[in-house]
């Protein structure tokens, strides 16, 4: 069964987008993370034009984040004050990362500074998870019933920053000054790397900001929703790109994949989920690794357009 | 360049043949002269053809249609064959291209840089067409010889296009060969030439196969009577390939209305994000 997109200006088989967004859907209410690190590249993997897989992958990253948000939210798993303070920081770097964007691409190395940041973040990220995980998991089996110190009660120098407010969901007094930054930051990642950001703002949270694990998932994809609608409308105005029929195909599977990912997660030890999170994105990681160092199969590539 | 058949003269070689009037045509008579004239109009045509065969080559009759001038690309749109149709008076080969509307193209050449593989170079060529195919009777190198298909253009290896390099390359045959091998790769070129079939010495017919991906525009098809290494006659036929239905308003409101279809975009999703949440509530 095909369907004809109009914006990416092809046609694609329905079913094949369906799983697509299901399978991502699934990650994504597992782990709260948006997905769109795996849907872009993904896309782009079935021929889909890299800009529409970018711009349309904000798009669906809206659907499966509110989604998966109304699931944590009726737990009471949101930090809505963190979740706002976060979210203005990541209105203006996703809004000043959609022009570095277009600058990168006029220079006609996008493709490659997409690639780097993918493999440079979710390398970090990954690996960092992937150690802290398991040395958790070693921790918890060797003895059980010992808690390891929470490190939130360690002040350091980002506690000695101006502007304090008490976050009580989350149990933090911090300057708020932080959390703008952290959100200015992954904002600014969203738009380059055309993703939701939450494999960034997910372990940001816990390693920089000192926020319990139980509110990261919620609170991260509470200002996904914001932060991928801010990107969604940037890129229909800049570039045309976002294509609301692959969107709501992606988003029909997602929505259905993330009720199954946010129930299976709740069962699961948050520890076990950092390291199967850890292990997806490093995973991703050497996929675009490879990429960039196997020598492709034609070393020219054609594009429409000006140099 | 198109020279095409003279028609005016063969109306007045039939009408001053047998002359018929209006009255003539009306009453019960009108069946059997009806269906004389197909026939008287054949064998008008053949002997005027047989007075052109002694006249210059620009005048031979060549006579060419499609099946459709318009393909409209549909929410189902999988790629279409639209069935090109002609006839000839005498016998000869025929030899027809298909170009898509024009636009430039860049092309980047990666180089391995500290391990990665990086665009370094690239060229930028004018007036690529965006589709191009063509179709022979025979085997082309039987039909013409390589100067005749350069000089009308025939062919891949015969496009003209205009090249700048950015890079030190002083040769834009790699880029052009890359440019030929990257649109034959997605579909949108075909260097082997489709099969023209005769169905009597007269009559051919071809279809011209247009895949999914399918740029949009107005689309030129040249149709060429070859004998004896000499271009005969040629024809030209246009071709529309556009978006219809919910795809061509999708596409139209997302340029026109870039930031409403932005908002637009983000409130379905929303809703899409709800409605599944509820839907799952209840199980």
């Amino acid at each position: 069964m095909q369907i004809y997109l109009p914006i990416a200006e092809m046609s694609v088989n329905v079913l094949l987008i369906l799983g697509l967004g299901g399978g991502v859907g699934f990650v994504s209410g597992l782990f709260g993370v948006g997905g769109g690190f795996l849907i872009t590249p993904l896309l782009i993997f079935f021929g889909i034009p890299p800009a529409v897989s970018v711009a349309t992958a904000a798009n669906q990253i809206v659907a499966s984040s509110l989604s998966g948000v109304i699931v944590h939210w009726r737990r009471g798993n949101v930090d809505v004050k963190m979740g706002l303070v976060l979210l203005a920081g990541g209105l203006v770097g996703s809004s000043s990362g959609v022009g570095i964007f277009a600058w990168l691409r006029s220079l006609g190395q996008i493709d490659l500074v997409i690639s780097l940041c993918y493999v440079v973040f979710l390398g970090t990220i990954g690996g960092m998870m992937m150690i802290e995980a398991s040395r958790a998991i070693f921790r918890t089996r060797r003895k059980s019933g010992t808690i390891r110190r929470n490190k939130k009660h360690q002040h350091g120098f980002f506690h000695r920053l101006p502007l304090k407010v008490r976050f009580y969901r989350s149990g933090l007094y911090v300057s708020a000054l932080l959390p703008l930054l952290v959100g200015f930051l992954v904002g600014l990642l969203t738009a380059l790397m055309g993703v939701g950001g939450g494999f960034v703002m997910v372990p940001a949270m816990i390693y920089i900001l000192g926020m319990p694990t139980s509110v990261v998932i919620g609170t991260s994809l509470f200002q996904i929703i914001f932060v991928s609608a801010n990107v969604t409308i940037l890129q229909s105005i800049q570039t045309h790109t976002v294509d609301v029929a692959l969107a709501l195909l992606l988003v029909s599977g997602a929505v259905v994949g993330a009720q199954f990912g946010a129930r299976f997660g709740a069962k699961i030890k948050a520890e076990y989920l950092r390291a199967g999170l850890a292990a997806l994105v490093l995973i991703v990681c050497i996929k675009l690794a490879l990429d960039l160092v196997i020598t492709p199969n034609d070393l020219f590539s054609v594009a429409p357009g000006n140099l | 360049m198109a020279t095409s058949f003279p028609v005016a003269p063969f109306d007045a070689t039939f009408v001053a043949q047998r002359p018929v009037h209006h009255r003539d045509l009306q009453g019960p008579k009108t069946i059997t002269r009806n269906r004389l004239f197909p026939a008287l109009v054949l064998i008008a045509t053949l002997f005027f053809s047989a007075m052109l065969a002694s006249k210059p080559a620009r005048a031979d009759p060549l006579v060419v249609d499609l099946s459709n001038h318009l393909v409209a690309i549909s929410t189902g749109f999988t790629g279409t064959d639209v069935l090109l149709f002609g006839a000839i008076e005498n016998k000869g080969d025929v030899v027809i291209t298909v170009r898509g509307p024009e636009r430039d193209m860049v092309v980047r050449r990666k180089e391995r840089k500290a391990g990665i593989w990086i665009n370094t170079k690239s060229a930028y060529v004018r007036n690529v067409p965006t589709y191009y195919a063509t179709a022979a009777s025979r085997p082309i190198e039987l039909i013409a010889n390589d100067r005749l298909l350069a000089s009308y253009h025939i062919g891949l290896q015969n496009q003209r296009f205009v090249t700048t390099m950015d890079g030190d390359d002083t040769d834009d045959s790699l880029y052009r060969d890359a440019l030929l091998r990257n649109m034959e790769y997605v579909g949108l070129f075909n260097d082997k030439p489709a099969k023209i079939s005769f169905l009597s010495n007269q009559l051919f017919r071809t279809d011209v196969h247009f895949p999914a991906n399918t740029p949009t525009g107005t689309y030129v098809i040249d149709v060429y009577l070859i004998r004896d290494g000499r271009i005969a006659s040629i024809k030209s036929t246009p071709l529309v390939v556009s978006k219809t239905g919910i795809s061509a308003d999708v596409y139209d409101f997302a340029h026109r209305y870039s930031a409403l279809y932005g908002i637009i975009a983000v409130i379905i999703a929303a809703i899409a994000g709800w409605i599944a949440s509820v839907l799952f509530r209840k199980n």
